[in-house]
């Protein structure tokens, strides 16, 4: 399969990146890891006319520690996300996740960058910076602009990023001690989108209390969903078989999940469900051994 | 409109006028004529196509041909010098029976040069996730973890493994 012709151009700093999305506008699209994109060209389901590879620009691919954030460069592969100590160290579920994410040749070439600003919740990054509430950083002619990742999701397909803005990084505040995080998700076979995925932070402090939590749900809503009912059921109480139930419980019924090839809607409620519970149990044990 | 591009192919470099939208396993067949690197699925899940651009293992129908300019690659015409002695992970495959069409072959061989780059001497359970993005459709997987392990063994300056076959 052949994309549409479209012109090429690979800037070599993020101002002429910014420069030529400003002179072609809504008919250019940015190349990260081109494993989202050049896939759907290939299918002409997008017919770019200009194609902007920004992975020649250098530094953006990093990922450090500063001031009680991490930043994670957009280009940052996630090849390079599931190799990060620093990542390890602060957010175990950044392990869970990349090894879930397609296959080893894919994430040697999918970017975080490319995975949030393709705004589909099939995805599995969303949920995970929906738990780790990240700010997603973009950049345009007037400079950053950051995004909390509650803003940033907008529809199939739709992000809160501009057509003239390139999304450059991605910033986690680190978390308090006690803090511990895991992601799973049911899938068919290797690599496949999530039949339902659960990510899951939780701090949990004197007393067994939780005193914060994210929870965050893959493929199983339009648009990527923050279990905000799970998340207040936890926080403020030790954690029980009971608070954990009515977290589990509330997720499958705030979520919205369709019935398709991989399972009926009910299923899909039932499974996520079931993965809320686990990774709560999982992240709770991070959180204690943090 | 075509961009010129520079390519160092197995440590030969080729010039070459090309449309930015020619795929990358599309430059290595129909321009270098290296038909070694196969097209399977033509939609990154099977691994046929897999290459190594510098030293990372990725699947060159989902690669633009220009975004390998001024890079390297590696593909299965470069793993060992003409007339030479075999990569380890070629003898590896010969020994072991690691191929039964062979359609897959080159692909799982590139993608186990990085795996066993990375981690020289990997079990059984990392040689499977490591070649989750591979496919072979005769199912021969067994001998081709064996293969591996094999290369691995070699590589490494051990003693190979017995290449006796495996009835299952």
């Amino acid at each position: 399969m052949i994309a549409q012709s479209f012109q090429y151009e690979s800037p070599g700093t993020l101002a002429e990146a910014i420069e030529l999305l400003h002179k072609y506008g809504e008919d250019a699209k940015i190349l990260s890891g081109g494993h989202s994109l050049i896939p759907m060209m290939k299918l002409r389901f997008a017919t770019p006319e200009y194609l902007i590879d920004i992975n020649g620009i250098p530094g953006m691919s990093e990922i450090r520690e500063e001031n009680g954030v991490v930043r994670i460069g957009a280009l940052a592969r996630e090849a390079d996300l599931e190799h990060s100590a620093l990542l390890a160290k602060h957010f175990p579920l950044f392990k869970d996740v990349t090894k879930l994410i397609a296959d080893p040749q894919v994430r040697n070439m999918g970017t975080l960058g490319g995975n949030l600003a393709h705004g589909d919740a099939a995805n599995d990054h969303p949920a995970v910076m929906l738990a780790l509430n990240a700010v997603v950083v973009a950049t345009g002619a007037d400079g950053e602009r950051e995004i909390p990742i509650d803003e940033f999701f907008f529809g199939f397909y739709m992000t809160a990023l501009q057509p003239r803005e390139i999304l450059t990084e991605i910033r986690l505040p680190v978390p308090s001690a006690g803090t511990g995080s895991a992601y799973h998700k049911m899938e068919r076979k290797v690599g496949d989108y999530a039949t339902s995925g659960v990510a899951v932070q939780l701090t949990i402090g004197e007393g067994g209390v939780v005193t914060a939590a994210g929870i965050g749900l893959t493929n199983v809503n339009p648009v990527p969903l923050r279990a905000v009912r799970s998340q207040e059921a936890l926080i403020g109480k030790p954690l029980s078989d009971e608070t954990i139930r009515l977290a589990a419980q509330y997720a499958s019924e705030d979520c919205s999940p369709s019935s398709d090839l991989r399972g009926s809607e009910e299923f899909k409620r039932h499974i996520t469900a079931v993965l809320v519970k686990r990774m709560i149990h999982r992240a709770a044990e991070r959180a204690m051994s943090s | 409109m075509t961009k010129k591009i520079t390519v160092n192919v197995n440590g030969t470099e080729h010039t070459a006028e090309v449309e930015p939208r020619l795929l990358l396993v599309h430059f290595i067949r129909e321009v270098l004529n290296l038909t070694g690197t196969h097209i399977g699925c033509d939609t990154s899940s099977c691994g046929a196509c897999t290459i190594l651009l510098g030293d990372k293992s990725i699947k060159s129908c989902t690669v633009l041909a220009v975004q390998a300019n001024g890079k390297s690659i590696t593909t299965v015409e470069g793993l060992a010098p003409e007339g030479g002695p075999l990569d380890p992970i070629q003898e590896g495959f010969k020994e072991n029976h690691g191929l039964h069409c062979g359609f897959c072959t080159p692909g799982m061989m590139l993608r186990s040069k990085e795996l066993l780059a990375n981690n020289p001497n990997p079990t059984e359970e990392e040689i499977r996730w490591g070649i989750a993005g591979n496919l072979c459709r005769c199912t021969g997987y067994n001998n081709i973890v064996k293969a591996i392990q094999w290369a691995g063994a070699k590589m490494r300056g051990e003693e190979t493994p017995s290449t006796e076959p495996e009835f299952v």
